[in-house]
């Protein structure tokens, strides 16, 4: 089976300190720690997984700059056969649409059954990307899948609903599946799989490559356009309990005895 | 007259609340653009439900097949196609859930209509439509405004509006014959597998301690279960700690995992994503321990504490055993 991840480089903001930049259109990049999206992490094992099983290849790609060698690199290195950048001046400001627009252009003069991408990406959480490919290519497609299993020209899958329930769906092939985390375990990179995949080529192409025309893409081509960034107002604030970790836990249990929790 | 779609939600014989929040947030929005709401309801045998919607809006739009009876995002999306050809809503809302997620998008290319999904606020300026959406995490708001266009979509995050009690509509009900010929073969509902009943049902807890990223590693699990026990409570956990498999599933807080209204919840190392929000934030009291002073569970919490939770737990887990009047261990 061969199968393409798209993967995204993004910025790791979960336990990071945001900042707005001066634009107020974006936000502060210097002093962010980037890596693979979580969610494509997740999808990339799954793509792994199946090459292991099944036989045939993987291909990471991506949309980005050159710093986004270093989650391509993760990929070759984690299992992925080859790895594509998606570069182009043109490409910036893109939003979901355009960007899928650019992926599926590209994707779809190579071989594949199977195209996987992350739920969503970590930074904009538009959640889009995969479903438009599959709309774009005119083929199937499955989102939040929390289970794979191939069977002839169709997959068995498992989709993550609300409150814990999921339903099985028959999807077939080819098809995009966009993986919800918690699927599998992702691997483990060692430094000398990181140094080995450092020799792997990473084809790049831009623009002229893909047959799209400098209006479908970027800001231009995009569907949405920021105005503005801010930080979320807040309706209530928690009254902040000071004092040295001791002194802390002692207000904490006295409010609970007050209130007879104890 | 202009018209502004919503999608009803169903599932399993329940219209789901998203359905009310954004028939809350559709009449908003329709009656500052002297528009139409209508109610759009895809199924088998829902005419029950086209009566209960009916008194949120002016009309509902009933389809009716077998091919409906469970939530199929190529059957949906050839209907509703179909529905917003013919009808030109200004306007379509649908649930940011993993329905409207399998939906929206490949509606939105079809119709050619621009799409913001996960959106938080919506409204119409100079014509133009801008909705307000969040960003890493819940960490930035950003206001974005939509390619001009005859028709939108716009998926609508879970819980963002509020239910009014608005004063009942007598809408009318329109069944419109189902333009689904063929069989959908491209994907096929097999069935809803549900979660297994685990050892622990948190949602009957007092008092719950729920760990988050912050826990770091497995190894730590231990020492905050002690502290939970010490509180007569149960350890549960954000999503992130399941997805890595140091807690079973059935312990996760959130849309995707449960909804819990314990006396108190203690909130350890959890940033406070909205999915872990929706299903903790009516807790009777709330306290939480976040290295980041601007984490969004400060928030939600009643109290907070800007440290490293570890610094926390040893000394709490002794001063309630001291006012239990416990041996401290």
């Amino acid at each position: 089976m061969d199968i393409i991840v798209c993967v995204k480089h993004v910025p790791e903001t979960a336990e990071a300190d945001i900042k707005i930049d001066a634009s107020g259109k974006a936000v502060e990049k210097s002093g962010l720690v980037f890596d693979i999206n979580e969610w494509d992490d997740y999808a990339l094992e799954e793509a792994v997984r199946l090459k292991e099983k099944l036989g045939g290849t993987v291909t990471a790609i991506t949309l980005g700059s050159e710093e986004a060698d270093n989650t391509l690199r993760k990929c070759l290195a984690r299992g992925a056969d080859k790895a594509v950048r998606l570069t182009d001046p043109k490409f910036e400001g893109s939003d979901g649409y355009a960007t899928a627009k650019i992926l599926s252009k590209a994707i779809k003069d190579m071989p594949f059954n199977l195209i996987l991408t992350g739920a969503q990406a970590g930074d904009d959480g538009s959640a889009v990307v995969g479903v438009i490919i599959a709309e774009l290519l005119g083929i199937s497609h499955a989102t939040m899948v929390k289970k794979v299993e191939p069977s002839g020209d169709a997959i068995r899958l498992n989709r993550e609903l609300e409150g814990g329930l999921e339903e099985v769906l028959e999807v077939k092939l080819p098809a995009v599946l966009s993986i919800q985390t918690g699927i599998n375990e992702p691997r483990y990179v060692s430094i000398m799989g990181i140094r080995k995949a450092m020799q792997k080529e990473i084809k790049v192409i831009g623009l002229s490559g893909i047959g799209l025309s400098e209006s479908e893409v970027g800001e231009v081509g995009s569907w949405i356009l920021t105005q503005k960034m801010c930080v979320p107002p807040v309706e209530k604030q928690a009254e902040f309990l000071k004092g040295s970790p001791d002194e802390v836990a002692s207000k904490i249990s006295e409010i609970l005895k007050a209130k007879g929790l104890l | 007259m202009a018209e502004i779609f919503v999608l009803a939600e169903h599932r399993q014989g329940q219209v789901r609340d998203v359905t009310y929040e954004m028939l809350t947030k559709g009449r908003e929005l329709a009656q500052k653009a002297n528009a139409q709401l209508t109610a759009v309801l895809l199924g088998k045998d829902a005419k029950n439900h086209a009566t209960a919607l009916s008194t949120h809006v002016n009309n509902v739009l009933l389809v009716e097949d077998a091919k409906l009876e469970n939530f199929n995002s190529d059957a949906y999306q050839k209907v509703l196609s179909h529905l917003i050809n013919e009808y030109k809503p200004m306007l379509t809302l649908i649930g940011h859930t993993s329905y409207g997620l399998d939906l929206a998008p490949s509606l939105a290319v079809s119709l050619n209509a621009p799409l913001a999904t996960d959106c938080i606020d919506i409204g119409f300026e100079n014509e133009a439509l801008t909705v307000t959406r969040q960003m890493y995490g819940g960490k930035v708001n950003v206001t974005v405004t939509l390619r001009k266009a005859e028709s939108y979509i716009v998926t609508v995050r879970q819980a963002a509006f509020q239910v009014k009690s608005d004063s009942a509509l007598n809408g009318q009900v329109t069944e419109v014959p189902s333009p689904l010929s063929e069989e959908i073969t491209s994907k096929r509902f097999v069935q809803y597998v549900l979660p297994p009943p685990g050892g622990v049902d948190i949602t009957a807890a007092e008092v719950l301690v729920g760990v988050g990223r912050g826990i770091k590693d497995v190894a730590n699990i231990p020492q905050v279960e002690e502290l939970a026990k010490t509180l007569g409570g149960v350890l549960a956990c954000s999503r992130p700690i399941v997805d890595k498999g140091w807690l079973p599933n059935d312990r996760q807080v959130g849309s995707s995992g449960k909804t819990v209204k314990p006396k108190f919840y203690l909130a350890l190392g959890i940033s406070g994503a909205f999915q872990h929000v929706l299903g903790m934030k009516s807790s009777d009291l709330i306290i939480a321990v976040n290295k980041d002073a601007k984490a969004p569970i400060f928030g939600v919490a009643d109290y907070g504490v800007v440290e490293d939770l570890f610094k926390i737990v040893g000394p709490l887990k002794t001063k309630v055993q001291e006012l239990k009047g416990q041996k401290v261990s």
